[in-house]
């Protein structure tokens, strides 16, 4: 974390970002995110473990633009966001300095996004066996197991939108559940409307998400929406052959292979 | 009338409980969910918990809920016939552990509801409601009831208010004639009462600040950076205003289903960037910062300015569940230092 | 009490399906009177909240068919849409919405007698799987609680 403060102290002084996007110690000791506007409060800079909010989430919003160029303190979680929000096409090399932190807390600069796509090739995004095992847990339910779960789990939701909010990829202005010509998505939380929204929000996110789980550590709820996200990405991996956030070829949904399986289709 | 104390034995509040069960009255209660600690039906004492300092949402839903049908309409040739809200088939419902912040969150809440026309279903609701509080032994870093007028025993708004003894007995305060009614269902339950101090059994909660000078502050930096400054990290969804006791802003929705529908209102947050947006395309708090002054204005001026309340009771849910750890009492600390 | 009639609606694209179902007319195939067809430019314009929409509306069962691959009006919009239905397939099944009630197809122009061989046999599956009333009550849900919240 040393180098890391050291070279957001340079880049602030050198006049090279206007702010520092980071984490900071807040309630109860629990990190928050930062914007470093000075020198003198880089040393509020902190990391550790539990430093999981995405950052990324900042980089589209327009009252952080506003501050001026900034640097980003990136973890593996946000330097995917990065990734993906660069390919479509939300940020520019020029616009952002990425501070790259290693596991081991340790910085790691990048001169250019395809740099931080080479260094993610470290990182396959893969579920773990804690996931897959919740995954397999609940595609092993029944047809009827499967529904009560759901309708119960989305039935806590009172639609604050704070998964949304959270999430580095759900940058919309308007979002197509504030549509209303026509209405896709009952406005209220009861129990079509919460249905349909994860539902929408989990297809938007399909092969764009990457697996941060912000959405789930920002809901106040604690409902497991995030698997619904994670069942796609499996699914991407196995059956389409998704591999992760990059810089080179479309979005998952946005193109096709001719061989795509199709054996459910007659 | 003049609260009335009692002692209730350890032993006797799971009988009060199954009495008033017996009685037909709904109970909600703090229950132990998958996730959160939240009011629920419960069936039994045993599904009640006493392990939470506050529940993830606040006791509002009772008389105010996520989503409320206020009536059907079937359109015809003849015109559009309107089945209106039953206010005959509100349930009797007693609210069992509630926290004193959030039974003092009703009245602000009543203020609203009633400060133009009378929310007969909000009205009718509460009216049917009774309190059961239980006053806190323990409180959080996020606790701040006693900088804005309330305190962890406070009997506000609560028609019985229990209080834990260091014998594990109850100090039972029957506050209202609601209340009243409550013990009618076992008297014998409700015994002499103890000689024992309430307030060396209650949490111990800072003053942090008192509600008026945050008035002043406010009224006075209305223009200020510190709005812009607090507002950073907020990404604006509203978990604050729904998690409140007190936030009572809703939208109205008609859902259709060809010529039947009904006309619903659900929560909303003045967090969210469209709350204001205009069909003209304009939108008077286009940014963070602006939605964050509202929320903190409208809380600590706008209310006791015209409904003689303030709208914070500071139970600090909205700081708990908050996603990126907008801390209220932190952030009206250094108001009130400015 | 009558037999149970299931409640299909069919999303096809234009160029293919719907010309292929009107062959199916015109060459006087005799098929299940059940489906309610909604034509689309293309099967890639078949958003996957029209099948949630259907459900909730009261359909037992969805056909969606399109043109076979590579012979899309707009060269591209099956194949776009093959890849949605594979996820949203797989996202539905998870959540336990029930995907044997949903038939996907690629139908072409000359096949109509193939179009009524799906609905027919989509008819009878859904026949026996029975009316669909899980996404119904889930939409009804204001309709039918008395108290909410």
């Amino acid at each position: 974390m040393v180098d890391v403060k050291k070279k957001a102290a340079e880049l602030l002084s050198s006049e090279a970002v206007k702010v520092i996007i980071g984490y900071t110690e807040g309630t109860g000791g629990k990190p928050r995110a930062a914007f470093i506007q000075n020198v003198a409060d880089v040393e509020k800079l902190i990391f550790n473990s539990q430093c999981v909010m995405n950052l990324a989430v900042y980089l589209t919003k327009a009252e952080i633009k506003k501050l001026g160029k900034p640097a980003i303190v990136a973890p593996v979680n946000v330097l995917r966001a990065i990734i993906q929000l660069a390919f479509e096409v939300q940020i520019q090399e020029s616009d952002i300095v990425v501070l790259g932190i290693t596991p081991d807390e340790k910085l790691v600069e990048f001169q250019s996004f395809a740099a931080i796509e080479s260094y993610l090739e470290d990182f396959k995004m893969e579920l773990d066996a804690k996931e897959k095992e919740t995954l397999a847990k609940i595609s092993g339910m029944s047809l009827e197991e499967r529904w009560a779960y759901w309708t119960e789990e989305l039935s806590e939701c009172f639609k604050c939108y704070a998964c949304r909010a959270a999430c580095p990829m759900c940058y919309c202005h308007k979002c197509a559940v504030e549509q209303n010509k026509p209405q896709w998505i009952p406005v209220a939380a009861h129990q079509l409307g919460n249905m349909e929204w994860h539902i929408m929000r989990a297809m938007h996110l399909a092969g764009r998400c990457v697996n941060c789980d912000a959405c789930h550590n920002a809901c106040p709820k604690g409902i497991n929406l995030n698997f619904l996200t994670k069942l796609m990405l499996a699914d991407a991996q196995e059956q389409l052959g998704y591999t992760g956030p990059t810089l080179k070829e479309g979005n998952l949904l946005s193109t096709y292979n001719p061989n795509d399986q199709e054996n459910f289709i007659k | 009338m003049t609260i009335e104390k009692y002692l209730v034995k350890k032993t006797s509040l799971p009988v009060l409980f199954d009495k008033i069960k017996a009685s037909g009255k709904v109970v909600k209660a703090p229950k132990k969910k998958s996730h959160t600690t939240d009011f629920a039906d419960v069936a039994s004492f045993s599904e009640v918990t006493d392990d939470y300092i506050v529940t993830t949402q606040s006791a509002k839903s009772v008389a105010f809920p996520r989503v409320e049908k206020l009536f059907n309409y079937v359109k015809s040739k003849d015109g559009v016939q309107i089945t209106d809200y039953a206010l005959n088939a509100i349930p009797e419902v007693v609210m069992w552990g509630v926290r004193p912040c959030d039974a003092a969150g009703f009245d602000p809440l009543n203020a609203i509801f009633t400060w133009d026309i009378n929310d007969v279903i909000f009205t009718t609701k509460l009216k049917k409601t009774t309190i059961i509080g239980f006053s806190c032994q323990n409180a959080d870093e996020n606790c701040f009831c006693t900088s804005v007028g309330g305190n962890p025993g406070s009997t506000q708004g609560s028609d019985i208010l229990f209080t834990k003894l260091s014998s594990g007995d109850y100090l039972a305060e029957v506050i209202s004639e609601k209340g009243k009614a409550i013990q009618a269902l076992a008297p014998e339950l409700f015994e002499a009462a103890p000689s024992e101090d309430k307030e060396q059994n209650l949490a111990k909660v800072d003053v942090k600040f008192t509600k008026e000078i945050i008035k002043e502050k406010v009224d006075k930096y209305f223009e200020s950076d510190v709005w812009k400054e607090q507002a950073q990290r907020c990404i604006g969804c509203g978990t604050c205003a729904f998690v409140c006791p007190t936030c009572a802003c809703f939208d109205i929705q008609d859902e259709n289903h060809g010529k039947n529908g009904h006309r619903i209102r659900t929560w909303d947050s003045c967090c969210f960037s469209q709350f204001t947006l205009h069909t003209s395309g304009h939108n008077p708090r286009p940014t963070q910062d602006r939605r964050w002054r509202q929320r903190i204005m409208h809380k600590f001026s706008y209310m006791p300015d015209r409904i003689n309340v303030y709208g914070c009771v500071g139970c600090g849910r909205c700081s708990r569940a908050c996603p990126v750890d907008m801390n209220i009492a932190e952030h009206l600390t250094n108001i009130s230092k400015m | 009490m009558s037999e149970f009639e299931p409640k299909i609606v069919a999303f096809v694209c234009n160029w293919c399906t719907y010309a292929g179902a009107d062959l199916t007319g015109t060459s006087r195939i005799k098929y299940a009177t059940n489906v309610k067809i909604v034509r689309f430019p293309c099967t890639g314009r078949i958003d996957f909240m029209l099948l949630l929409k259907a459900f909730g509306e009261g359909a037992d069962g969805i056909i969606i068919s399109g043109c076979h691959p590579n012979d899309c009006h707009y060269t591209s919009g099956n194949f776009h849409a093959r890849r949605r239905w594979v996820m949203f397939r797989g996202l539905m099944n998870f959540m336990g919405i029930d995907t044997r009630r949903v038939q996907f197809s690629w139908v072409s122009a000359a096949e109509g007698a193939k179009w009524a061989e799906i609905v027919n046999t989509t008819v009878d599956e859904v026949r026996e799987l029975g009316p669909y009333t899980d996404y119904k009550k889930v939409a009804d849900y204001l309709e039918t609680e008395v108290t909410n919240g």
